[in-house]
């Protein structure tokens, strides 16, 4: 997703004329520097923010002492507190490194465990919904009585926010036995299977008037039209929407972990830290949860490179 | 033939008997006409609550795991009140709240951008990578800045909704053709000009794309905040509290309001679309 927000970020950029600072840091700086400058940004915003929001305990700590504070010290306070209202970039960062590379992996504060049983239901669950809306979409492409009956329908399903009824999808199926790894897949493949379903309907219409005639004079059945023309045609489609369908299907999980009291996981670590005030470790689960998004995204990013290339999509 | 088979039966053959029709009806020479249209996919939805009540009442399904649309339906219009209310405090406090002030500042930051192409090519991968990350992790985090009332969820669905919002925008601020734009020139527009005269109208459809997208999470967003902290009223609370208390008629009924509510919503704002941007290839008709 970001390589090509970088590439369209360029064109766009180019068509009308970036002007003499783009011009100047053309290539792959040009890329670089501005998002740099842009991460940069956000983290100087980030100790600012933090500062003000943690200044008032400090200050507060030091009233009750019956002592004054000045600046240079409320400046380190607010940079170490135990439990900040908004934690500084470098002990989200510590807590990151602590958690994950400075213990056992199988300790029930690894955070690599948790991301761990939050990264197999997300996996099952985008094999689930994938497969489902493939079968869907070739379905609805291929019989108009389904078209008209499925899509709205398929609309219609994902403004219910599917996400309220995960408690209860929880709970239900516990009750009935099922427990572990499926209900949380369940809940991921439903967030997953929308954005396969409308890409791949999408990617299966998309060959045009004159391929699909081409492929009436070669009298091909329909069988053949779909395995030589449709299929290959999708594929750009396919991997956009393996992207979205990704991320939502991790989105799914952490949030079924939310209700159910579940103690592992990131969205239990969460809940957990929500519940203790421990803000360090909210933050340290969001962005393990933001690396396992960008990882997922990213390797598919990579199957596409490779796989498109290799069909001569991209040159 | 005791009284659950024949629930059974009636709705398995009420399933038939609907896909048989819909078939005919998709195949037929109206399937064209507006009525068809609508009636195919009712039947459909039909036919889903018809097999649902056959297959709870044929099977004797308890109603702690799975109770029948009749159920809901009764539970529904015995408390309206609170349903009411929890709408109110979730949908209309929350979420809309939240959506307004999100959707504007992601407009008025993408105009910003929009000006910059440094911050252009600076803030949209970032933007980008942001949207697929899982933001309601951060509702814990803003239910703890701002307190239990509607005030932490409207933070969480701004926060949701902007970057969708923003991508949206400033990929839609990008569409004008260049003839266009040198159209513009050539009329010595000023850059104000040209923005409200064509790249906004260009970039409607894009626009509304983010705001329909944003529709849905805004509801998702309230929601889910609301696991992590309520005053007593809202839907997420109610569903949470009804879970634990095996009422689960209850939770349908929310969850049927939440359905309605949010298609609704997606239902208008897809209203003002096709009525804004009528000229565009995807809202041609016929």
């Amino acid at each position: 997703m970001t390589g090509e927000a970088v590439h369209a970020g360029t064109r766009g950029g180019g068509a009308r004329g970036s002007g003499r600072l783009g011009r100047a840091f053309a290539g792959t700086m040009g890329r670089a520097l501005p998002i740099f400058a842009v991460v940069l940004a956000i983290v100087v915003l980030w100790y600012l923010a933090a500062f003000w929001l943690n200044a008032q305990w400090v200050l507060d700590q030091a009233e009750r002492a019956g002592r004054s504070v000045g600046f240079w010290e409320i400046l380190e306070k607010t940079m170490s507190q135990e439990r900040p209202r908004l934690p500084a970039p470098h002990q989200v960062v510590a807590e990151l490194w602590h958690a994950t590379l400075g213990m056992k992996i199988t300790s029930k504060r690894s955070l690599i465990f948790h991301a761990w049983v939050t990264l197999a239901p997300t996996l099952l669950g985008f094999l689930i919904g994938t497969v489902t809306g493939l079968l869907l979409a070739v379905g609805i492409v291929h019989n108009r009585a389904m078209d008209m009956s499925v899509m709205p329908w398929a609309i219609a399903s994902q403004t219910i926010p599917i996400l309220a009824i995960a408690p209860m999808v929880i709970v239900v199926l516990n009750s009935v036995g099922v427990t572990g790894l499926v209900p949380k897949a369940l809940i991921s493949a439903y967030l997953c299977f929308f954005p396969v379903v409308v890409g791949m309907v999408k990617g299966l219409r998309s060959p045009d008037c004159i391929l699909l005639d081409l492929m009436k004079t070669y009298n091909a059945s329909r069988w053949q039209v779909f395995w030589k023309l449709r299929l290959p045609a999708s594929m750009p489609y396919f991997f956009t929407s393996l992207k979205v369908g990704a991320a939502a299907a991790l989105i799914g999980t952490i949030v079924a972990e939310l209700p159910t009291g579940a103690i592992r996981g990131l969205g239990a670590r969460l809940l957990s830290g929500s519940y203790y005030g421990q803000t360090i470790q909210i933050w340290a689960a969001l962005f393990m949860a933001a690396i396992l998004a960008a990882a997922l995204v990213g390797v598919i990013g990579l199957v596409q490179n490779w796989v498109l290339k290799r069909m001569g999509f991209v040159r | 033939m005791t009284a659950n088979s024949f629930w059974l039966a009636f709705a398995v053959g009420f399933w038939l008997a609907a896909f048989w029709a819909n078939v005919k009806l998709a195949a037929s020479a109206w399937s064209e006409r507006r009525i068809v249209r609508l009636v195919v996919p009712a039947l459909f939805g039909i036919t889903l609550l018809v097999l649902w009540e056959g297959i709870v009442r044929g099977l004797a399904v308890p109603s702690v795991i799975l109770p029948a649309p009749s159920q809901i339906a009764v539970r529904i219009s015995q408390s309206l009140p609170i349903l009411w209310e929890d709408f109110v405090q979730t949908f209309v406090k929350g979420a809309l709240t939240g959506y307004v002030i999100g959707c504007a500042a992601a407009f008025l930051t993408a105009i910003i951008v929009d000006r910059s192409p440094f911050l252009q090519k600076g803030l949209l991968p970032v933007g980008n990578f942001v949207a697929a990350l899982p933001i309601i992790g951060t509702a814990p985090i803003l239910v703890m800045w701002f307190g239990f009332d509607w005030q932490s969820k409207a933070a969480v669905v701004t926060i949701m909704v902007f970057f969708p919002m923003l991508v949206n925008t400033v990929e839609g601020l990008r569409a004008a053709e260049p003839i266009q734009l040198e159209l513009m020139q050539t009329y010595n527009a000023s850059w104000a000009q040209t923005l409200t005269r064509l790249r906004l109208p260009a970039a409607l459809p894009f626009i509304f794309n983010g705001l329909k997208i944003s529709t849905t999470l805004a509801l998702i967003g309230a929601i889910v905040a609301e696991f992590f902290g309520s005053p007593i009223r809202g839907m997420g609370f109610r569903i949470s509290t009804e879970v634990g208390r095996l009422a689960l008629d209850m939770v349908w009924a929310e969850i049927a309001v939440a359905a309605l509510a949010g298609s609704l919503f997606y239902g208008a704002v897809a209203l003002i679309e096709r009525r804004l941007t009528f000229w565009h290839p995807s809202q041609r008709r016929g």
